[in-house]
């Protein structure tokens, strides 16, 4: 009876787990990608969507073989102090101001991003942003602070929640909100937000990588899995994966945007 | 969402929910049943049966966490992130929930049955099997109140469950998923499908407690 | 002897109860008179075994206990009936039958698959006593058994005690209405405050009562 009831845990122990960010799984990419994984090799991965600091905590404790995030500042950390290991840049896409079409801060007339934030606080225009410490968050808050800015008063609300109800949120009220390009083009653009800064430039690069729990249960097949990710194929879908004609994601093939290594 | 998707989550909520409830069920009616026998349990019995319902289920779900993470006591279980461990969670929100039902429901007919065992000529250890049998409406609402419990779980589901897709999604966490990602159609559609489970098991229990 | 008592003594807020001795022959009817408060029930429950004595004791056969307002539980007449003899370990399809004959004795046979609780009080004392008489008692202990009845019914109930004592059984008989003990009782125990005053065989203590408590309660004049 002990053996059976053994038998049974044991089952879903054996597959890969990785955690990653919303902004990701929403995006329905890893669906595409863990999709083919299983066709070439056989396992089956368990996702788990939390926020980075919740995906980072979850390596620390080996809770999960693997994680697929994007802030680097975080990953730098977590790759310092041994929680994960060889780390793979996967893609990468753009971040981007959306708001109302009325655009009362005339965020589409500035020159860089961080004059369009500063032109929002100027105004004291609705502000909507994740607060909750994800990748999107901590993007967010290092623009303010290389803008100089520290954003705070009515105008500037915290959501707490994921970028696709955040969407609706900065909706309902006109507001402006940091947004990733492919949670925008699925939710935000429906509401009628509209993209008002959504320009090429360094400082809104979001870059997604992926890193190995070293010491968890899944660590073989967390490597190969690594393995798959750094393939052709892999590439491709992440190139093939579009919304109206637009591609949601570059892939990067391990050339990092943001270093990761020390 | 898939009308075969839509299906899976249902009977995943139902069998966990279910799980949970007839887990709680087998230690919280006993439980409830044994403290109306000696006069409700006294203060303290009471004191800390209703802090049991007052306890957040956040963490509830907090605490089995780090109990069934793999840096965790009971890691080498492996239960973290698979039904089982929501089974678990969800039974410990439900039994105090059930105890105090069935307390509350056998108590005011404890005397009144001893009173009968015993001028029959029978003894202490019938009292509670008879109070059992008489009980069956309170048994009822008492596994309704567990079960909607259990299954309108969300915050300790998603802790120890992980909201895994295919393996430990449920209707509450699928509905969250939906209303994050803005489809708020589908958030709604799945909610319905809740309610409607809800209703059929509780009237699925009234149906039973009158036979 | 199917009942004795000896020394019984028990403490209570305002009185104490205190009956010296008190024996009960088969067949015999002993009826326990006195006014509200006396400690009636309180000596039915002790010589039932449902309450210690702290004094004396209580010795007899299998005794029955039925309280003024009988408990029913949540099923079938038949399974009320039955309730005593599966308490005593008779298996179920027996226990039905022996039930289903005491039913029929007190002529509540047509209602054996009716629920407990559509019975009128009538009906519902008749259960009792079916249920009481099923396992066989040697003594009966029975609290105003007729105190909310209609006369007809309570004159049935009367009559079916009047029959278990002629089957040989004992039957102790708690009341107020002294009619009843008239008509029902071999021996009379006259209680006030808790207090055997008078005992005696009940056609000589309605004659002649020899403590003036006795005499003032048959008047009609001690209330309490």
């Amino acid at each position: 009876m002990r053996l059976l009831a053994l038998l049974v845990l044991l089952g879903p122990a054996l597959a890969l787990r990785l955690a990653t960010t919303t902004s990701v799984y929403d995006s329905g990419l890893l669906d595409r990608l863990l999709e083919a994984f299983l066709r070439e090799t056989g396992i089956r991965v368990q996702v788990l969507a939390v926020g980075t600091g919740q995906a980072l905590r979850l390596a620390e404790r080996k809770d999960v073989d693997a994680v697929l995030v994007h802030a680097p500042s975080l990953e730098r950390e977590a790759l310092a102090r041994g929680i994960t290991a060889e780390p793979y840049c996967l893609a990468q896409n753009a971040f981007l101001l959306a708001g109302p079409e009325a655009d009362p801060a005339q965020v589409r007339e500035a020159e860089n991003v961080l004059e369009a934030l500063r032109r929002i606080a100027a105004q004291k225009a609705p502000f909507v942003s994740r607060g909750d410490r994800s990748g999107t968050h901590l993007k967010e808050l290092e623009l303010w602070e290389k803008a100089g800015l520290k954003p705070q008063g009515p105008w500037y609300l915290e959501s707490g929640a994921g970028m696709g109800q955040t969407l609706v949120l900065a909706a309902e009220k006109g507001a402006y909100t940091l947004t990733d390009l492919a949670t925008f083009l699925t939710v935000g653009k429906r509401r009628g937000l509209k993209a008002l800064y959504a320009r090429e430039d360094p400082l809104l690069l979001n870059q997604y990588a992926f890193h190995l729990v070293p010491g968890s249960p899944g660590e073989g097949e967390a490597q190969r899995l690594r393995a798959f990710l750094a393939s052709e194929e892999a590439a491709r879908i992440v190139a093939g994966l579009r919304v109206e004609g637009t591609p949601l994601f570059a892939p990067l093939r391990g050339r990092c945007a943001f270093p990761l290594r020390p | 969402m898939p009308p075969a998707e839509i299906l899976e989550i249902a009977l995943r909520s139902l069998a966990v929910a279910g799980g949970a409830t007839l887990l709680a069920a087998l230690f919280g009616v006993p439980l409830g049943l044994w403290l109306a026998l000696r006069g409700g349990g006294g203060v303290w019995g009471r004191v800390l049966l209703y802090s049991g319902l007052a306890l957040p289920s956040v963490v509830v779900g907090l605490l089995f966490y780090l109990l069934l993470s793999r840096s965790g006591p009971l890691g080498f279980l492996n239960l973290l992130y698979t039904p089982w461990a929501m089974v678990l969670a969800e039974a410990t929100l439900a039994f105090p929930l059930i105890a105090a039902f069935v307390l509350s429901g056998a108590r005011g007919r404890v005397e009144e049955v001893r009173l009968l065992v015993r001028s029959l000529g029978g003894k202490e250890r019938h009292v509670l099997p008879t109070l059992l049998a008489e009980s069956r409406r309170t048994l009822a609402a008492a596994l309704a109140a567990g079960f909607g419990g259990a299954i309108s779980e969300v915050g300790a589901a998603t802790l120890v469950g992980g909201d895994i897709r295919h393996h430990t999604r449920v209707l509450t966490t699928a509905i969250v998923v939906e209303t994050r990602m803005g489809e708020l159609h589908a958030a709604l559609a799945l909610g319905a499908v809740l309610l409607g489970i809800a209703l059929l098991v509780t009237a699925f229990l009234v149906i039973l407690e009158r036979e | 002897m199917i009942l004795k008592a000896e020394d019984l003594t028990l403490a209570f807020p305002g009185f104490r109860l205190r009956v010296p001795r008190l024996a009960l022959a088969p067949g015999e009817v002993l009826v326990v008179l006195g006014p509200s408060g006396s400690g009636k029930t309180t000596l039915l429950r002790l010589l039932a075994g449902l309450l210690p004595p702290e004094g004396g004791r209580v010795t007899g056969g299998l005794r029955v206990y039925l309280p003024q307002t009988p408990p029913l539980l949540h099923r079938s007449v038949l399974d009320n009936a039955a309730f005593g003899l599966l308490l005593h370990g008779v298996p179920r399809e027996e226990a039905r039958r022996r039930a289903q004959a005491r039913l029929k004795e007190v002529g509540l046979e047509a209602l054996a698959h009716r629920p407990a609780h559509h019975l009128s009080a009538g009906e519902a004392a008749r259960l009792a006593l079916a249920r009481a008489l099923a396992v066989e008692p040697e003594v009966l202990l029975l609290d105003e058994p007729t105190a909310n009845l209609d006369p007809a019914n309570a004159l049935r109930v009367e009559a079916l005690l009047r029959r278990a004592a002629e089957e040989g059984r004992g039957v102790v008989l708690a009341t107020h209405n002294l009619f009843q003990a008239r008509r029902l009782g071999h021996r009379l125990l006259f209680l006030h405050r808790g207090e055997a005053v008078e005992e005696g065989p009940v056609a000589e203590v309605f004659a002649a009562p020899k403590d003036p408590r006795t005499q003032a309660f048959l008047r009609g004049e001690l209330v309490f």
